[in-house]
């Protein structure tokens, strides 16, 4: 097929300038209108002085200088990265051993315990997390069911309002993120590797740790990658069972253009979050090059 | 022989993880319809007794109701938009042959590697821009961002999933771009097209994170809700309230990830 087509004229050089216009259109408009220029409005902001006006006064470094200086935010960009990291963890910890299952024995029931993996990912996130709240509330589903089963007979304050309950609910909100590129991995690898491994007299843990796991780094890192990044902003999961000791930079991001009403020192945090976000992407890449990636 | 054996064994330990794993991603979930239809204020056990109480207050309640109409409303136009896009773009990434169409599908997938918290500030800051400020059309614009990636990704895989001849077999008889995209392109990837649309209908409905920052006066749904979490009297209405939400979901959901696979199937089964 291809070598006829190669031989022909290609029917792509034949697309009208009137359909390729019509057909870039919407995507270009949504792509460079709402993600590069307000992108771009969010790194002009960032270094800008806040007078009250939208767009800020005079061009300065200041917002930069304050968030370098401020032991507040080198703590809460810590903690909102070492919750990420936690979260992303735990995730794609437990998310690995559902996904190889997927692959390599599921067989018939493959499809449904796919689709059963999936359908959460699809339900509200606010519903979710508010699940959690109920759950770990001081009169709320797990303490009244201990105490109900005669573990303990108080209940205890000790679940809601801490950054473990933020740990454990973000990593349960995000676990069905984790599943589908590690699996996709997996399923892509070819089964004469293993064919080749187990006739070469590989037992199957080494087979595992030498064959499967190399070859499903790139999933892995992708998953990391898709937990880690909307953990990291995140504000609603801090606010609703995380108090105050587990206050977020997404919840800083939050309130700079809520109450704090500083856009400009708002916009500063959001690019340094962005540059963090760029460097993990970066490390990944250089980890999935590593590995030796497939793709 | 003891090679296979092992690996059946490692099947069945991994089975049993697989249902735990289940377990744990659905009991939270499914805790917020038990509670929903127990006769108690608080969500705790033992439970107290079945009502349909909280239900009953779910009628009649204007600010709900218009919650609803504007979700509706939204996700709907927010959805045509994103499923007009991921048509669009993936169509062009894989035929238009040229940089700007593939540099178009490449940014349209980055809002995966940037926060909600970000893409909801840097939309505030162009709504205020351009004047629209806070208000539903800033709302169907941002869903329109959150979606993007999602009816990308659905039309591209389906896209892919026809065979290139036949849109090559469709140009040569002199079919017009036009016509090849419309008449044959289109009603063969119509499965994806629809699932695409249920799920950023879904997202639009679903999303809180951006629409926090996007919403005037008119709440949608989720804003409801989250409006009514301060008060630990409305938690069994909002109880009541997730629930049908949930249902909803699933139902849509489970809809547009059968009609995607079914029309990944039938592609393969007939090529031609």
């Amino acid at each position: 097929m291809s070598t006829i087509a190669a031989t022909r004229p290609l029917p792509e050089n034949r697309i009208s300038p009137v359909f390729r216009f019509a057909m870039l259109l919407p995507g270009g408009l949504v792509t460079f209108f709402l993600i590069l220029f307000a992108l771009g409005l969010v790194l002009f902001l960032a270094f800008r002085g806040n007078d009250g006006s939208l767009l800020g006064v005079s061009l300065t470094v200041e917002n930069f200088v304050t968030v370098a200086t401020g032991p507040l935010y080198w703590t809460v960009m810590l903690r909102s990265l070492v919750i990420a990291g936690l979260v992303t963890l735990a995730t794609v910890v437990t998310a690995y051993p559902v996904a190889y299952y997927l692959a390599f024995h599921a067989g018939r029931r493959r499809n449904l315990l796919l689709f059963l993996v999936t359908l959460p990912f699809w339900t509200s996130y606010l519903l979710r997390v508010f699940a959690w709240k109920i759950v770990l509330a001081y009169n709320g589903v797990l303490n009244s069911a201990f105490i109900e089963t005669g573990l303990w007979s108080q209940p205890t304050l000790a679940f809601l309002n801490t950054p473990a309950a933020v740990v454990v609910t973000l990593a349960h909100a995000y676990a069905p993120f984790a599943i589908l590129p590690i699996y996709v991995a997996l399923d892509t690898i070819p089964k004469s590797l293993l064919e080749a491994a187990s006739d070469l007299g590989a037992r199957p843990f080494t087979s595992f740790r030498r064959v499967v796991l190399p070859n499903s780094m790139p999933g892995v890192l992708a998953a990391a990658l898709v937990v880690f990044v909307p953990t990291v902003g995140d504000y609603v999961t801090p606010a609703m069972v995380g108090g105050p000791a587990s206050t977020m930079i997404g919840t800083l991001i939050q309130s700079q253009f809520g109450k704090a009403n500083d856009w400009p020192f708002g916009a500063a945090l959001s690019v340094c979050v962005m540059l963090v976000i760029l460097c993990v992407v970066l490390v990944a890449r250089g980890a999935d090059r590593r590995f030796g990636s497939r793709t | 022989m003891s090679a296979r054996a092992d690996i059946n064994a490692g099947g069945r330990w991994l089975g049993l993880y697989v249902l735990g794993y289940l377990v744990f991603l659905y009991l939270p979930v499914l805790l917020i319809p038990l509670f929903s239809f127990n006769n108690s204020i608080q969500a705790a056990f033992p439970l107290q007794g079945f009502t349909l109480e909280w239900y009953r207050t779910l009628y009649g309640n204007p600010a709900l109701s218009g919650a609803l109409a504007n979700s509706l409303v939204i996700g709907v136009i927010a959805a045509f938009g994103a499923t007009l896009c991921g048509i669009t773009v993936s169509y062009m990434d894989l035929y238009g042959r040229s940089p700007v169409a593939a540099t178009i599908s490449a940014i349209a997938r980055l809002p995966i590697l940037i926060p909600g918290v970000i893409a909801g500030i840097s939309l505030l800051i162009l709504v205020n821009l351009i004047g629209l400020g806070p208000s539903r059309v800033s709302i169907v614009l941002g869903h329109i961002l959150v979606a993007l990636p999602t009816t990308v990704v659905v039309m591209r895989s389906r896209f892919v999933a026809i065979p290139k001849t036949i849109r090559e077999a469709a140009l040569d008889l002199g079919a017009s771009d036009w016509t090849t995209f419309r008449r044959v392109m289109l009603p063969l990837s119509l499965p994806a097209v629809l699932s695409a649309f249920m799920l950023s209908f879904l997202i639009s409905f679903d999303e809180f994170i951006v629409v926090f920052f996007l919403a005037g006066t008119e709440p949608t749904l989720p804003l409801y809700i989250w409006s009514q979490l301060r008060f630990p009297r409305s938690l069994p209405t909002v109880m009541a309230l997730g629930t049908v939400i949930l249902t909803v979901s699933f139902i849509i959901a489970g809809t547009a990830e059968i009609l995607r696979h079914r029309g990944l199937g039938a592609a393969r089964r007939n090529p031609a």
